[in-house]
């Protein structure tokens, strides 16, 4: 059964930072949202939370593409994570959560689990 | 205990390339050291002599610096020719003195025959040995038509070349029937023949000169024994060397048959305090004409003086490889065949101009010895099988045979064994190689630094960038020069792009001269390049998100996502009022405080929405951004200097704090560190920073590209006593012309260890502006100085950068719940992991 989730709006579109990333806080806890306005779709949502320090920092990261896959690169140990899947490039064991993430005219919107509870009890 | 005295005469290339190593050993401080060299030149690079006429000078060619003699306290006498040596007393004389030694060292390398042939002593008869009787030879050859080389050998075809370069129609007179009678063979040599009459040189062979008299239609006539002759203007003597025993035989000492002083293992003559070295010396009744032999007898000495009773001299290698008036010729080992049973395999190309022979064992197995002429591709490989004894293929002949008739390909790096010697100039193996890799080196440049291969005769060169290269790749590094997969260019071709085409933003640059979108690599190289070039806010729109975390934020990121806040303190000098403003923004938003290393204090544990607060009251109190987080100019490092040291001699401070305001911001390839000190005590260590001044009573010496951190390097003494204009000129231009041409992340001393031509082309580049560069390069200074910001003034004031620093945009207020705090000795610090499990 699929978890219950909500589109949230998160911020709108002036809160972005073009070819960089901006964190917001989610049901699900602290989420990095990139745009990158010359790549289609433009819009990328990942855990901002790094999982090689536990610190909450992606979005803070320098976003790219290494062989046409669009990246970030972790500012703390410069990790590079994968925006469409979350995986690390350095460690196939190390993949992090992505979220869908829609433009609604001026609004940023998320699709994340409702919470965390529910979603364990769901 | 009292220091002995070590007398060198003979400051040639073995001479001061033995002072080198013994430098290097402990053995340095138990002497005094003299040096007496007859020539006025400060050692040269005798192998490379004939570049002279190509434009090169003797301080392109020199082996070391007067600086260096002086700094490790050598006494040096260019131009003081020893004339006798007295045993007994244990001193030399010169013509302007006697000086006693307790071990002496001969390194009077050797001189050119000239045969005894009547009028040899003609003005225009001269030799090709040192850069004055270049100079000779170019006097001589001004606008004249012939000259004649007496001499086929290897010296003999060079000094040909070089008659030609002088613009004279050369001649080659060989007593032997072919050129190069020691190395070649009748076909070799036939074929060097042809090759070089082709080029417009013409060689006679078998040609005995019985005199030379006045000539008719030139200067001289050289008439031969059998009754033909040939006029000339000049005649160069190359028939040969003979070794420099005057000194010796005077003296004394045991002396060869046909010359040269006898020497023992460890290189010491009859006498057990005189030594020998290089080509003067005689070892197992043999002279070595070559330069690596001579290096390999230097550092025996140097160890054997260090104690080492291991060391010994055990014969070295005379294969040669050269180019000569363009055409290759090598040979190796045994390449006469002497060795009994030994047999050989031939290749004759006479329409390619190729010929190739190797001389095998009788069972087939070994390689030993080999000739070849118009290619030497297979030059490597063939000295690989030799000096090693690797066992040969099943059909040796592959191995001279061309590709396409089913030749075998190079002897790959990988089949060399650890112990294959790659370097005999330097005397390292394969083995060495490695190593340095695997201590770090992680290019071409840096493995020659560490061992110092290729960096003697050059033969080996070729070789050398194939192990290495092999070796890198096998380690899984990148050998291409390119930045990244993102654009096929090094930082210095970056640079150039962004600046002669005007291009000032990342997206223009990838778009025309890169491919993708960037990454972590290239995008802060190009924003680094973009703000030496323009100087915009590293804010600005276009900017942002080029930059390193730290870079955006401007301030450095700690472990738990939080930050660092570096003010600058310029020269480290601050009044008790803006201490205090420090203690009370630390106190008000809990920051832990520490001095740092670079006399300025650091502020750690704020958030990233408390930044621009935190700033605002700096700047408030005449603070400004210390650029901690920037590959920019960090901290200039000052004493306290004349104003109230007992010592001092120039205000340092002073001159610290007008430095960091000038180079302040400056975006560099890495981060910049800068010291003064007031007097030699050097409280500073300005001989460990980048750009390091020292107060001297005249004024400031300057030192460059020295580095603490991971691998400290000593800083270079650049100029002395230079006026407060001169230094920052200097400095100017030194940054500058490091800020082009340097690779990224490369820190001043690792780009002085790459730069081709090391300190003394940056001295030309920079004291006698070679390049022409100069005024450019202070031009570029003064304009950045001129448009320097506080960034984070800059920010503060503008609402929407301040908006970048939400730690939430969707949520203002609330805070990180991953940042837990402890304290300790009295300060806030984060909860460390283990602790946070408990
Ligand atoms: C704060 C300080 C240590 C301290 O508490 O004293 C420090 C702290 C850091 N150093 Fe340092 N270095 C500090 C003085 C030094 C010194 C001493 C000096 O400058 O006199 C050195 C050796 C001198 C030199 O650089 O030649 C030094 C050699 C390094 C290196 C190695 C550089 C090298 O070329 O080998 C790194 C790593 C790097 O830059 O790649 C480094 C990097 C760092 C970083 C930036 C590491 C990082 O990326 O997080 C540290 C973070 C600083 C922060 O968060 O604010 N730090 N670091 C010192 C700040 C000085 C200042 O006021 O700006
Ligand atoms: C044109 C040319 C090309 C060469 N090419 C090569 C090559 O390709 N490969 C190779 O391996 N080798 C080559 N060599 C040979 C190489 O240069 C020598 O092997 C090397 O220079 C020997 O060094 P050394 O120190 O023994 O002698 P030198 O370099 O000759 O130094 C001896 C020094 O001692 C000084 N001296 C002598 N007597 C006295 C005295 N009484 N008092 C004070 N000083 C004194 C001399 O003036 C001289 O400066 C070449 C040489 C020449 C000339
Ligand atoms: S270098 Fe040393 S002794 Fe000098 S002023 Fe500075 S300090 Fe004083
Ligand atoms: S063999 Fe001469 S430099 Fe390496």
């Amino acid at each position: 059964m699929k978890a219950r989730t909500t589109w949230d709006c998160v911020c709108k579109v002036e809160d972005l930072v073009a070819e960089s990333g901006v964190a917001v806080w989610t049901a699900d806890g602290p989420v990095a949202v990139f745009y990158l306005p010359h790549r289609l779709p433009a819009l990328f949502a990942i855990s901002h939370t790094d999982p090689f320090s536990g610190s909450n920092v992606l979005a803070r990261g320098i976003t790219g593409d290494i062989k046409g896959e669009p990246v970030v690169a972790s500012p703390l140990y410069k990790q590079h994570f994968s925006l469409i899947t979350g995986q690390c490039l350095e460690d196939e064991t190390v993949k992090i959560k992505t979220y869908p993430v829609l433009l609604d005219g001026d609004q940023i919107r998320l699709e994340v689990p409702k919470n965390k509870q529910e979603t364990a009890a769901a | 205990m009292n220091k002995q005295t070590l007398i060198v005469i003979g400051n040639g290339m073995v001479g001061h390339h033995f002072l080198e190593q013994l430098i290097a050993t402990a053995a340095a401080e138990r002497f005094d050291i003299k040096v007496f060299g007859e020539e006025k030149l400060l050692a040269y690079d005798r192998v490379h002599l004939s570049e002279y006429f190509g434009g090169s000078t003797h301080a392109d060619l020199a082996m070391g610096t007067a600086q260096w003699y002086a700094e490790n306290r050598i006494d040096l006498h260019l131009g003081e020719q020893v004339t006798a040596i007295d045993r007994d007393q244990k001193t030399i004389t010169t013509p302007l003195g006697n000086y006693r030694y307790d071990e002496l060292v001969l390194a009077t390398g050797s001189y050119p025959f000239v045969p005894p042939i009547k009028g040899n002593e003609h003005p225009h008869c001269l030799v090709y040995r040192t850069l004055e009787d270049l100079d000779r030879i170019r006097a001589s050859a001004d606008g004249v038509k012939t000259g004649v080389v007496v001499g086929g050998g290897l010296l003999g075809l060079e000094a040909a070349n070089a008659l030609k370069s002088l613009g004279v129609d050369a001649h080659v007179v060989e007593f032997a029937p072919r050129l190069m009678p020691v190395q070649l063979d009748a076909d070799g040599g036939a074929l060097l023949r042809r090759k070089i009459e082709e080029l417009g040189v013409q060689v006679h062979t078998e040609k005995a000169t019985i005199e030379i008299v006045d000539g008719e239609s030139a200067r001289l006539r050289m008439n031969f024994s059998d009754d033909s002759h040939l006029e000339t203007d000049l005649i160069v003597f190359s028939a040969g060397i003979r070794p420099q025993d005057t000194l010796a035989r005077a003296s004394g000492l045991d002396i060869g048959e046909r010359g040269g002083i006898v020497i023992n293992d460890q290189c010491t003559t009859s006498d057990p305090h005189i030594h020998a070295i290089g080509e003067c010396a005689l070892w197992s009744e043999r002279i070595f004409g070559l330069v690596a032999p001579g290096y390999t007898m230097a550092r025996t000495l140097a160890a054997t003086l260090n104690g080492d009773q291991e060391a010994a001299f055990t014969g070295a290698d005379m294969s040669t490889k050269l180019k000569l008036l363009g055409v290759d010729v090598g040979s190796i080992g045994d390449a006469h065949g002497q060795t009994p049973g030994a047999r050989n395999i031939r290749f004759n190309d006479e329409k390619a101009g190729h010929y190739r022979r190797m001389v095998i064992s009788d069972d087939g197995k070994t390689l030993l010895g080999a000739i070849l002429v118009g290619d030497n591709s297979h030059y490597d490989t063939l000295l690989q099988y030799a000096l090693n004894g690797i066992t040969l293929p099943d059909n040796p002949e592959t191995l001279i045979l061309p590709e396409s008739q089913g030749g075998a390909p190079a002897l790959g790096p990988d089949a060399l064994p650890e112990t294959a010697s790659i370097c005999s100039c330097h005397n390292v193996t394969k083995g060495d190689i490695c190593g340095a890799i695997d201590a770090g080196c992680s290019d071409l440049a840096s493995v020659k630094g560490e061992t110092k291969a290729s960096t003697g005769c050059g033969g080996c060169a070729a070789l050398l960038k194939n192990v290495v290269d092999n070796e890198l790749e096998k380690r899984g590094v990148e050998v291409s020069k390119d930045l990244c997969e993102h654009f096929p260019y090094s930082r210095q071709e970056l640079f150039h792009l962004v600046k002669v085409n005007g291009i000032r933003t990342f997206r223009t640059l990838i778009r025309d001269h890169g491919k993708g979108h960037g990454c972590d690599i290239c995008k802060p190289t190009v924003a680094s390049i973009l703000a030496t070039c323009w100087n915009e806010h590293i804010l600005a729109t276009d900017h942002v998100p080029l930059q390193d975390t730290n870079d955006t934020f401007m301030a450095n990121m700690q472990k738990n996502g939080t930050y660092s806040i570096v003010p600058r303190i310029p020269g480290g000098e601050i009044t008790p009022d803006k201490l205090i403003v420090l203690g009370e923004v630390a106190n008000e938003y809990n920051l832990y405080t520490k001095i740092t290393g670079g006399q300025r204090v650091d502020l750690f544990g704020a958030t990233l929405s408390e930044l621009p607060a935190i700033w605002e009251k700096l700047i408030a109190a005449g603070f400004e951004t210390g650029h901690a987080y920037g590959k920019s100019l960090r901290t200039v490092k000052s004493c306290v200097g004349s104003t109230w040291c007992r010592y001092g001699v120039q205000d340092s401070v002073g001159m610290a704090i007008f430095l960091e305001n000038r180079y302040k911001g400056l975006r560099a390839p890495h981060k910049v560190k800068m010291a003064v000190s007031g007097c030699t005590r050097e409280c500073a260590e300005a001989q460990s920073k980048d750009i390091g001044v020292i107060a001297t009573e005249n004024g400031w010496n300057l030192y460059v590209c020295g580095n603490g951190g991971m691998r400290p390097r000593h800083a270079d003494l650049f100029a002395t006593d230079l006026s407060d204009e001169e230094l920052i000129r200097t400095i100017d231009r030194v940054l500058m012309f490091y800020v082009r041409t340097a690779d990224r992340l490369q820190r001043t001393s690792v780009w002085m260890e790459n730069l081709e031509g090391g300190l003394d082309y940056l001295k030309q580049v920079v004291l006698e502006d070679s390049l022409g560069l100069g005024q450019e390069l202070e031009e570029h200074m003064e304009s950045l100085v001129g448009t320097y910001q506080c960034e984070w003034k800059t920010a503060v004031e503008d609402p929407e950068k301040r908006k970048r620093f939400r730690e939430f945009v969707n949520a203002p207020e609330k805070t990180d719940p991953v940042q837990q705090w402890t304290t300790e000795r009295d300060q806030r610090r984060p909860v460390l992991e283990s602790e946070a499990a408990l």
